[in-house]
């Protein structure tokens, strides 16, 4: 059975659950104490670069995937938000790029093979790309709206690099989250084809697109809907929704994407909206009875937390919605979906 | 088909941005102006294209670079972006340098197995890997496919070919190549079928395809004959939509409406694109190559057919050109006839007397019996004012004052109303059955119209108007003639006027008689006999006990009873606030100085056009009338023309102004965030339960802020035309064109207002209507009108085009009693709620009235002057 394949299986009989993000827990666990930079022979401060914590202290980011899997997680992505070259670069650390992702992948399979061959249950590993700080859709220079800071084969092969690193270190899935650039996400899904060939594997991608507002658009203006048949090509394993504000205001978005996508929905929000401090504090009971009644509803198959979720979080999520069914994935008509900002179909 | 631009089912793509399509992107492109250039596609996705085509194959161009550029720069701008985009060359590196700038999924158009299945693949692998659709043009390694035969075989390997790597069969789009016919080569007779029928065996074969074409191909051999590039262009839709054919590359102005072509042209189109064999003989090709050059506007066998009549009597002659409206000889035989009079001793006045008399009561009889309409009549009416110019000069010179045909009419359209068209028809008929009409124009003084009356010793005077202020106005003329100790009949007609009005406001100010007269066919007969010795007064008898029936019934009929305002304000309907729409996205008031007119005369709604003029009917049906069916053709065709002079000549301007304001509700006022307040009336009859008592107000939020829109738009430029139609006797074109800039009015206040609903204020960006949805107004949010049922009061029209940004700005002036200069103007507010529905506030109270002068800061007097309409 292909990973694909059991997946499937899994997310049949039950709503699957993905852990929650690696910074807060990192740096609760005092993860950036010591100097990583020299350890790792790099010249620039490393402070804030928490996806070198894979090189510099892989017990600790070990120990927080045990959290998680303990906590109820079967989908562990691995911690290399920002592992990319375009990131990395502004840490002088590019050239580790393959490293990091490699490390990663190895500590997040070791922890799932682990907790698997103590009860059997099957648990996955995504290999998660970030967004990188660079937008394929945008001018960053007002005076010039035909400017880009980067073009689409350059992002393309630093995704490639990133997704081909991450399936060598023994990811099963590739994790393109946080969309808020659909050119982006468009990038990263041909860069993980690319990947696919060179390696002679498939590497089945989830895609999970982050909101900038609540009308339900991202950054580069697409409806869910346009996202939706813009990525649509990948024939992702999921398509979903994180970050982007609590599991209150992204109710209605998920929704509107559960009954248009004909393949699984995660969905993994923020712990609420920030409070005046910037702080999250919505408390993990709060959390899981929202994305419960998420679950209840019918609209998704996995379930995570983003900003501001915590171990707690995701086990109390797990323990809400265990025992419900997971969303049916419904049939779609074949019409021709095509999309600009705004979707459009032609009756086929 | 008329509306496909707006169909998810026919998709339209226009060419306005393919260099190969369109000069002036070209021009734009190859100057550098990519600032144009992408107003360019913005203008197409204002107007309503579903999809924006994109080409850059030039020579003089690197292509690559400039569709990098230019997608780039689309991608920056939301208003464009919105929209698929079809990445459209000739080289698959153009396209793949397309498909890295496009965010959402577009169109990639084309691939083929042309350089054979590998490099097809290769392709086909690409697009899925961008995620594209992609048109397939139906061309293999020996070439392009011609017969049916190839089109399909072809299609049938691509598709197989493409299926069997995993392409989604709904993302394919096959161009099965629509190549020219009647080209005289024998080999090609068969295109237009062999594309047909090609359609109808993919459609079959292929399960989910799509089929597009470019059809400027197919009329290729007719180029510089529009009228005919745009008859074959419809006939081809009409059979290949129903075939399979799902989209096609044209420019909408480049498509008639199927049933609106000539019939003899329609079906010389269908012989040569069906490849049938033509009902009279002969060849298709030649057919239509024959009818051709009569359709390229000089009008080759009318002509002959014209050379016959020209062999007859000169009295005939002009008989016959007054029945037939033809104007091209009028003035030479009406000189002939002036010379055959003088050489028999007679007198000019003996031409008018004579043979034109004969011709214009033929007309008279034919129209009386419903045989001929309004449009004929008044182009019969344009051939007799050219004849009695002509022969003016001559009648002056005898200094004859004897004669006065049947009667005289003084007619004006009252002070501060500028709407003449129903006058001028009114006007135009009673020439034609001999009466002599005193024009005095329109915005005439009551003391005006008395001093002509007076002067030219009139035998009735005739009142328009078409705002609800102009029904004060009359009963002012009244009330002046009855001072001035006048006795001749009054006749009264215009939009708002109404027989019961009529009964209880004007005929009781004025002890002569009034009558009523709302329509043209009508209006001869009412004048006969107000000037017929004999049969007058028993005519007028039936008037007077008419109008006191009237009157009678109307007393014990009691009025619909009333509510306190108080009540009425606690019945209104509360609006769901969840349903409100967003904040627009672009506040604040935006001016369009020119939007084109071209764009308007898609969106015209012909149905008031041709009721205008009389003729009873709903368009299209209405081409097909078996009664008046000729008639509207022969209207409609002038119509056209007249439009086509519009666009091409620069006739009209095309003004507009919106804004949109913060706002709430404060009772039944509106106050926006500027301070000022819109007061709206409430309806005050007393409703079942259940059903509201509506105002304009309850459609805005009081607790938290909203949005209102207004607008305001204007056709400006005609005066001169109308001045030279004056000029020239042409009543027919004067009232053609006056009621064309009434219907481009309507149709900009339309599409200007879904321009505000998805784009400006944005709460409607994924509506998708056609133009008959547009009409009927199927879509969310109103636009009501001051003067109109919802909002009775014309006097709110002040502050809103202050609002817009005064009459500099937007354009329009207003008359003492409101109207809007130029005449064909729309105005109104916008309303956005969903729940917001057009309604009549019909009678309300003297409370509301004191409470309204209140809330408008006037005294009551001018408060009840303001609402007369809504107090009886």
């Amino acid at each position: 059975m292909t990973s694909r394949e059991a997946f499937h299986a899994a997310a049949a009989e039950r709503i699957l659950i993905k852990d929650g993000p690696f910074g807060t827990e990192l740096q609760r666990r005092d993860a950036y104490a010591g100097d990583f930079a020299s350890d790792l022979g790099l010249s620039a401060d490393q402070r804030g670069n928490g996806d070198m914590a894979n090189l510099a202290r892989p017990d600790i980011v070990g120990a927080v995937i045990d959290d998680y899997l303990a906590a109820g997680a079967d989908l562990i992505a691995t911690n290399t938000f920002n592992a990319n070259r375009v990131s990395q670069s502004e840490y002088g650390a590019e050239h580790l790029v393959g490293e990091i992702n490699r490390a990663a992948a190895r500590i997040a399979r070791e922890r799932v093979d682990a907790a698997t061959a103590s009860d059997g249950r099957p648990r996955f590993v995504a290999g998660a790309l970030g967004p990188t700080n660079k937008t394929l859709s945008l001018s960053p220079d007002v005076g010039d709206p035909g400017f880009r800071a980067i073009d689409f084969d350059t992002l393309k092969d630093v995704y490639r690099e990133q997704a081909e690193a991450l399936a060598e270190g023994g990811a099963d899935f590739i994790l393109v989250e946080t969309v808020f650039d659909t050119l982006n996400a468009k990038a990263a899904i041909f860069g993980t084809l690319e990947a696919e060939q060179a390696l002679g594997r498939e590497l089945p991608l989830m895609l999970s697109m982050t909101l900038t507002d609540l009308s339900g658009r991202n950054l580069s203006g697409h409806t869910i809907e346009a996202f939706w048949y813009s990525v649509r090509h990948a024939r992702p394993l999921t398509i979903g929704l994180n970050c982007s504000f609590g599991a209150e205001q992204l109710r209605s978005h998920v929704k509107q994407l559960s009954a248009i996508a004909d393949t699984l929905v995660m969905a993994y929000p923020n712990a609420g909206l920030p409070n005046d401090l910037g702080e999250y504090d919505e408390e993990p009971q709060t959390t899981a009875g929202l994305v419960r009644d998420w679950a209840a509803g019918g609209l998704v198959n996995v379930l995570g937390g983003c900003c501001g979720s915590r171990p707690d979080h995701i086990a109390a999520m797990a323990k809400a919605v265990a025992g419900l069914a997971p969303r049916a994935v419904p049939a779609q008509p074949v019409v021709t979906r095509l999309a600009g900002l705004e979707p459009f179909t032609l009756v086929a | 088909m008329t509306n496909s631009a707006s169909s998810a089912r026919f998709v339209n793509i226009g060419e306005r941005t393919n260099i190969t399509g369109s000069a002036r992107f070209k021009k734009l492109i190859l100057a550098d102006d990519y600032d144009a250039a992408v107003e360019v596609a913005r203008d197409q996705v204002d107007n309503g294209a579903q999809i924006i085509d994109v080409n850059m194959d030039e020579g003089l161009l690197d292509s690559e670079a400039a569709m990098t550029r230019f997608l780039l720069l689309v991608a920056a701008e939301p208003d464009i972006s919105r929209v698929p985009v079809m990445i459209d060359s000739s080289k698959w590196s153009v396209i793949e340098a397309g498909l890295k700038c496009v965010s959402g999924k577009p169109i990639v158009n084309s691939i083929s197995m042309k350089e054979g299945e590998a490099a097809f693949l290769d392709s086909a692998r690409k697009c899925m890997a961008y995620g594209a659709a992609v048109v397939v043009m139906a061309f293999d390694e020996s070439g392009q496919a011609d017969t049916r035969e190839r089109k399909v075989e072809i299609c049938q390997r691509a598709y197989k070919l493409l299926t069997g790597i995993g392409f989604p069969p709904e993302d394919i789009i096959f161009d099965p190549n629509i190549f020219a016919v009647a080209t005289g080569i024998d080999e090609h007779r068969r295109y237009g079928l062999d594309f047909i029928e090609a359609c109808r065996a993919i459609k079959a074969s292929c399960p989910h395809v799509h089929i597009s074409g470019g059809l400027s191909n197919l009329s290729f051999s007719f180029r510089g004959n529009e009228p005919v590039r745009r008859a074959m262009h419809s006939v081809f839709l009409y059979h290949a939509i129903p075939a399979g054919l799902d989209m096609a590359i044209v420019n909408a102005g480049q498509l008639d409406i199927y049933d609106e072509i000539d019939p003899e042209l329609r079906d010389a189109c269908e012989d040569v694109v069906l490849d049938r064999a033509p009902t009279n003989g002969g060849d298709a090709t030649e057919n239509l190559i024959a009818l051709a050059e009569r359709f390229r506007g000089t009008d080759a066998v009318a002509e002959k057919a014209a050379a016959e009549w020209r062999g007859w009597p000169v009295t005939e002659r002009l008989s016959h050109a007054l029945v037939k409206g033809l104007d091209a000889y009028i003035v030479d035989d009406t000189e002939e006839a002036r010379q055959a009079v003088a050489d028999n001793g007679g007198r000019p006045i003996h031409v008018i007397e004579g043979p034109l008399m004969d011709g214009m009561n033929i007309v008279g009889d034919l129209f009386g019996s419903g045989k001929m309409f309004l449009p004929q009549v008044v182009k019969s009416a344009r051939v007799m004012k050219k004849a009695v110019a002509h022969l003016l000069p001559y009648i002056e010179a005898e200094k004859d004052e004897t004669s006065r045909g049947k009667g005289r009419v003084v007619m004006a359209t009252v002070k501060g109303d500028v709407h003449d068209i129903g006058k001028n028809i009114v006007g135009v008929v009673l020439q034609c059955n001999g009466f002599e009409i005193v024009d005095l124009g329109v915005m005439v003084h009551a003391q005006t119209i008395l001093d002509a009356a007076r002067e030219h010793d009139a035998d009735m005077i005739g009142l328009s108007g078409l705002i609800t202020p102009s029904l004060d106005e009359m009963v002012t003329v009244a009330s002046e003639m009855e001072r001035g100790g006048f006795t001749m009949p009054l006749l009264i007609g215009g939009a708002t006027t109404s027989k019961v009005h009529t009964a209880l406001r004007v005929d009781p100010a004025y002890s002569g008689p009034v009558l009523h007269v709302n329509d043209a066919s009508r209006a001869v007969g009412v004048a006969t006999a107000l000037v017929s010795d004999t049969g007058r007064d028993a005519y007028l008898a039936t008037y007077v006990a008419e109008y006191e029936g009237l009157r009678v019934a109307r007393a014990r009929k009691g009025q619909s009873a009333l509510v306190p305002i108080a009540e009425a304000r606690a019945n209104g309907g509360p609006i769901d606030p969840r349903l409100a729409p967003p904040p627009p996205r672009a506040p604040g008031v935006h001016h369009f100085d020119a939007w084109p007119i071209a764009e308007l005369i898609e969106h015209i709604d012909w149905t008031p056009f041709f009721r205008s003029w009389e003729l009873a009917g709903n368009y299209p049906a209405i081409l097909q009338d078996p009664i008046v069916g000729a008639s509207a053709r022969s209207l409609f065709a002038d119509a056209r023309a007249m439009l086509t002079r519009i666009v091409e000549e620069d006739w009209l301007t095309a003004k507009g102004s919106v804004g949109l304001w913060a706002c709430r509700r404060d009772g039944d006022d509106v106050v926006l965030d500027n301070g000022t307040r819109l007061a709206f009336l409430r309806q005050q009859v007393k409703k079942r339960d259940g059903v509201p008592n509506r105002c304009l107000a309850d459609f805005i939020l009081a607790d938290r802020p909203d949005t209102i829109g207004g607008f305001a738009v204007g056709i400006h430029g005609a005066e001169p035309h109308l001045a030279r139609f004056k000029a020239d006797n042409d009543d027919y074109s004067d009232i053609l064109l006056k009621a064309l800039a009434d219907r481009l009015a309507e149709a900009f206040a339309e599409v200007l207002h879904a321009h505000v609903r998805t784009t400006l204020w944005g709460y409607g960006s994924t509506e998708r209507l056609s133009n008959q949805a547009l009409i009927h107004e199927d879509y969310r949010g109103i636009r009501p009108a001051p003067g109109y049922p919802a909002c009775p009061d014309h006097s709110l029209k002040p502050a809103l085009i202050d609002l817009l940004g005064g009459e500099d700005a937007t354009g329009i002036t207003l008359t003492e009693s409101f109207a809007m200069l130029p005449t064909s103007a729309v105005s109104g507010f916008y309303f956005g709620h969903p729940q917001a529905e057009y309604f009549g506030v019909a009678r309300i109270g003297p409370d509301q009235v004191a409470d309204y002068a209140v809330r408008r800061g006037v005294d009551i007097e001018q408060a009840e002057k303001w609402l007369r309409p809504n107090l009886d």
